[in-house]
């Protein structure tokens, strides 16, 4: 009997730039980027959707990569935490939570990232309320959480100014 | 843990779909994944095939048809939760699905999928309950239509034959004026919900509930229309005497049991949140009424 998995070529735009590789039919997006392309920010947690390690863009909107096979990421518009900063100058998202304290291990950190950047793109000026909202699908066991909406609120904040 | 390995076929058509599903054997459907995924990683579903049916356009839109509200099965619950038809024509739904999961899950699993996968904590599921919502499923031999109750056996179990999938399920919209409630309780917000309550409700002239409707999620193996509570209500000044007696589970219901959530508990929160439910559902039709 044949046990030879079937492969399946990926083709994906990955924080801007084209990426193909051939892969299992069974590799998850989240093992793709790390393993296949390198991109070892995106962090593994449960594998079940809850702890949001895992959370990167697809095609323009937060998603679970644990829970997306890589066939189903064909043809799609990548964003991971390596796609934040702009060569040197890190994203105001970063700048934030570098001076607000709102990492400790940083495991969570890279999703919340991105589901930031999800808020303030369709919600400039969000409210406590609302980045808590965003921040309950995240798991975050060091930092109790308060940094990381103040460094939200101050990365809003200095995004606004920039933008004016 | 990583899935067992697994064929991945892209379906683009229901057609397709269905003769994949039917010459592959050992085959489950692939939408949004956010329930399915899961359940491959832990190895609690060992597929020999997956047809994906998430880019087949047929099975994404939100329109009003016949009088319904009709949402293909594929359409996400993203579109749902910003769908404007959705929020004026089915404010319980667009109510209820802040509470599916969360927004990173949101953005990519789908209605058809939630009801398939049928978590007896499901809210998409209690909402095509309380809703009296029709499931159309296809298959080789060709379309036919459920109500909720026939089409929900039991816990994750659904009345579709190994060779069809659902493709549309069909809202009845409460006319304008009427009011809904919803309110489930969770350790924490976006939590499976241990009991969750939603309710529709019109009042007639003189103030007096002229239709009700109320469902229980979580509670039972599948979603639970209280029945004897609607009977209860109808007719009747809305008092918060009456609300707690109607909100009262039958005994004969068989009550969720387990080591978090015994039954006792279970059974108490439920009627908390049906009574809830209803006082919520009476509020706002009543103040629809004086504007």
């Amino acid at each position: 009997m044949d046990h030879t998995p079937p492969l399946a070529t990926i083709e994906l735009v990955v924080n801007g730039q084209a990426r193909r590789c051939e892969a299992e039919h069974r590799l998850s997006l989240a093992d793709l980027l790390r393993d296949r392309l390198g991109l070892k920010g995106t962090h593994v947690g449960c594998e079940h959707g809850v702890c949001g390690a895992c959370t990167v863009m697809i095609d323009g909107v937060s998603a679970r990569s644990c829970l997306t096979l890589a066939p189903q990421a064909d043809g799609a518009d990548i964003v991971t935490v390596e796609g934040l900063a702009d060569g040197d100058a890190l994203h105001p998202l970063q700048e934030a939570f570098r001076d607000r304290h709102g990492l400790q291990c940083g495991f969570c950190t890279p999703g919340i990232l991105i589901s930031l950047l999800e808020l303030l793109r369709h919600c400039p000026d969000p409210t406590e309320a609302e980045v808590r909202e965003v921040l309950s699908g995240h798991l975050c066991r060091c930092t109790g959480y308060h940094n990381i909406v103040a460094a939200a609120l101050d990365a809003a904040q200095e995004m606004r100014r920039r933008r004016a | 843990m990583k899935p067992a390995p697994f064929t991945y076929h892209r379906a683009r058509s229901v057609d397709e779909a269905l003769a994949l599903l039917a010459g592959a054997g050992d085959a489950r459907i692939l939408a949004g994944g956010q329930s399915l995924v899961p359940m491959l990683n832990l190895r609690l579903a060992m597929p020999e095939h997956l047809i994906d049916i998430s880019r087949i356009a047929e099975l994404d839109h939100v329109e009003e048809r016949g009088g319904r509200i009709a949402i293909g099965a594929a359409t996400r619950q993203r579109t749902i939760e910003f769908s404007p038809l959705v929020a004026a024509r089915l404010p319980l739904l667009a109510a209820a699905i802040l509470h599916v999961g969360h927004r990173q899950t949101r953005n990519r699993g789908t209605l058809g999928g939630s009801l398939c996968h049928l978590d007896p904590s499901a809210e998409l599921a209690l909402m095509a309950c309380v809703h009296d919502a029709q499931l159309v499923a296809r298959s080789p031999r060709g379309e036919r239509v459920l109500t909720m109750a026939a089409f929900a056996l039991g816990t994750m179990t659904t009345a579709l034959e190994p060779d069809e999938m659902l493709t549309e399920v069909r809202f009845s919209p409460w006319p304008a004026g009427h009011g809904f409630g919803f309110h489930e309780f969770a350790r924490r917000h976006g939590d499976w919900a241990m009991a969750s309550a939603a309710a529709l409700v019109t009042l007639d002239g003189a103030g007096r509930i002229e239709r009700a409707a109320l469902a229980l999620g979580g509670v039972a193996d599948t979603p639970l229309r209280h029945a004897t509570a609607e009977a209860m209500l109808i007719g009747q000044a809305p008092g918060d005497a009456l609300l707690r007696r109607a909100a009262v589970l039958p005994q004969d219901v068989v009550v969720l049991d387990d080591d978090a959530t015994p039954a006792w508990y279970r059974r108490q929160l439920a009627e908390t949140m049906a009574r809830r439910a209803l006082a919520d559902a009476v509020g706002r039709a009543a103040k629809a009424a004086r504007q």
